[in-house]
């Protein structure tokens, strides 16, 4: 598989530092019992390789077999535009099960964002533009389910688990 | 180890179950692009499988006008499970009897487990293979190669 250049921008979610030698690109549905599980795997990575890892996620929502996918994605974005996209994040994931709208203006309840303005939001379909440069630039760069992990832009075919991500790293390190 | 029919070759027609009672033809499709997986079986244990993904992708695939099929050994039935499951689009056609025998007509057929490779052809509207891939049975290869197929089709 050839590595395609996937570069991380300013409108992107990033943890870690732009300078880290390793990248860690995730594309995700909130909806996702796989993304779920990889979701803390994630964390143990990012606690292994501290200050040499750098993470971004972007959306990859299968709307067609996950329907409440769209809005998570939707609700994250709209966290993120009042800086708690991580926060926003985790709390998909952890109740990847029960993402309807009552769940969704509750967590942006939960982290004091304004509910109108997310209602409002998801009317207007603001941030359906970023989900789908998201969706077809994955689509592009060879992500082929979820969730899809990229190391340094290369689509890592192994498992999700915390020890098939690290050894995956290890070889690029 | 099988070899899948090559760039420039003419695709072989077939005719095979879509569901139990209706048959779909390759040379339907004449005068528009066509994408054909083959792949080795419905229902694994995945949501983003290769069907689900091209399901979510098709509306890029039509923007090219071209359609995309599915192939795999399963009966018709299966495959009509499988697409209300996974809210499929797009026509599953069943490589069921004889078995296997269109996926060996284009070089997609793993003897020994008695299932399709997992195999993409772009047809171009005339018929002929333009682009083809064999994946490895345990790599979903995405759809990132059949766009980059559609994009370099002549119009």
């Amino acid at each position: 598989m050839a590595v395609s250049k996937m570069p991380v921008t300013s409108s992107d979610h990033v943890q870690g530092d732009a300078h880290a030698p390793i990248t860690l690109v995730e594309y995700g549905d909130y909806e996702c019992p796989y993304c779920a599980a990889a979701h803390p795997h994630v964390k143990l990575v990012q606690n292994r390789y501290g200050r040499q890892l750098r993470f971004v996620f972007r959306h990859f929502p299968l709307t067609e077999i996950h329907p409440n996918a769209q809005s998570a994605a939707e609700s994250a974005e709209f966290a993120g535009v009042h800086g708690r996209f991580w926060e926003m994040h985790d709390l998909l994931f952890e109740n990847h099960e029960r993402l309807g709208i009552e769940f969704l203006f509750a967590a942006v309840r939960s982290l004091g964002l304004s509910e109108t303005e997310f209602r409002d939001a998801l009317a207007k379909g603001t941030y359906t533009s970023k989900i789908r440069d998201d969706f077809l630039g994955g689509v592009r760069h060879g992500v082929n389910g979820t969730p899809a992990f990229f190391i340094n832009g290369r689509r890592h075919d192994g498992a999700f688990d915390f020890p098939h991500l690290a050894a995956a790293i290890d070889s690029q390190l | 180890m099988s070899q899948v029919l090559s760039p420039g070759t003419p695709a072989p027609d077939f005719t095979l179950h879509v569901t139990p009672d209706q048959c779909l033809s390759l040379a339907e499709f004449r005068g528009k692009p066509v994408i054909l997986a083959f792949y080795p079986a419905d229902w694994s244990p995945v949501c983003g499988d290769q069907m689900v993904l091209y399901n979510q992708i098709r509306p890029e695939f039509l923007k090219h006008g071209a359609e995309v099929l599915g192939v795999s050994v399963d009966g018709a039935w299966c495959h009509q499970a499988f697409a209300k499951a996974r809210n499929l689009h797009f026509p599953l056609l069943a490589d069921f009897e004889p078995k296997g025998a269109v996926s060996k007509s284009y070089g997609a057929y793993r003897e020994g487990d008695g299932v399709s490779e997992r195999a993409l052809f772009v047809i171009d509207k005339d018929g002929v293979i333009f682009w083809s891939y064999r994946s490895p049975l345990a790599v979903n290869p995405g759809a990132d190669g059949i766009l980059d197929a559609l994009e370099r089709l002549p119009s």
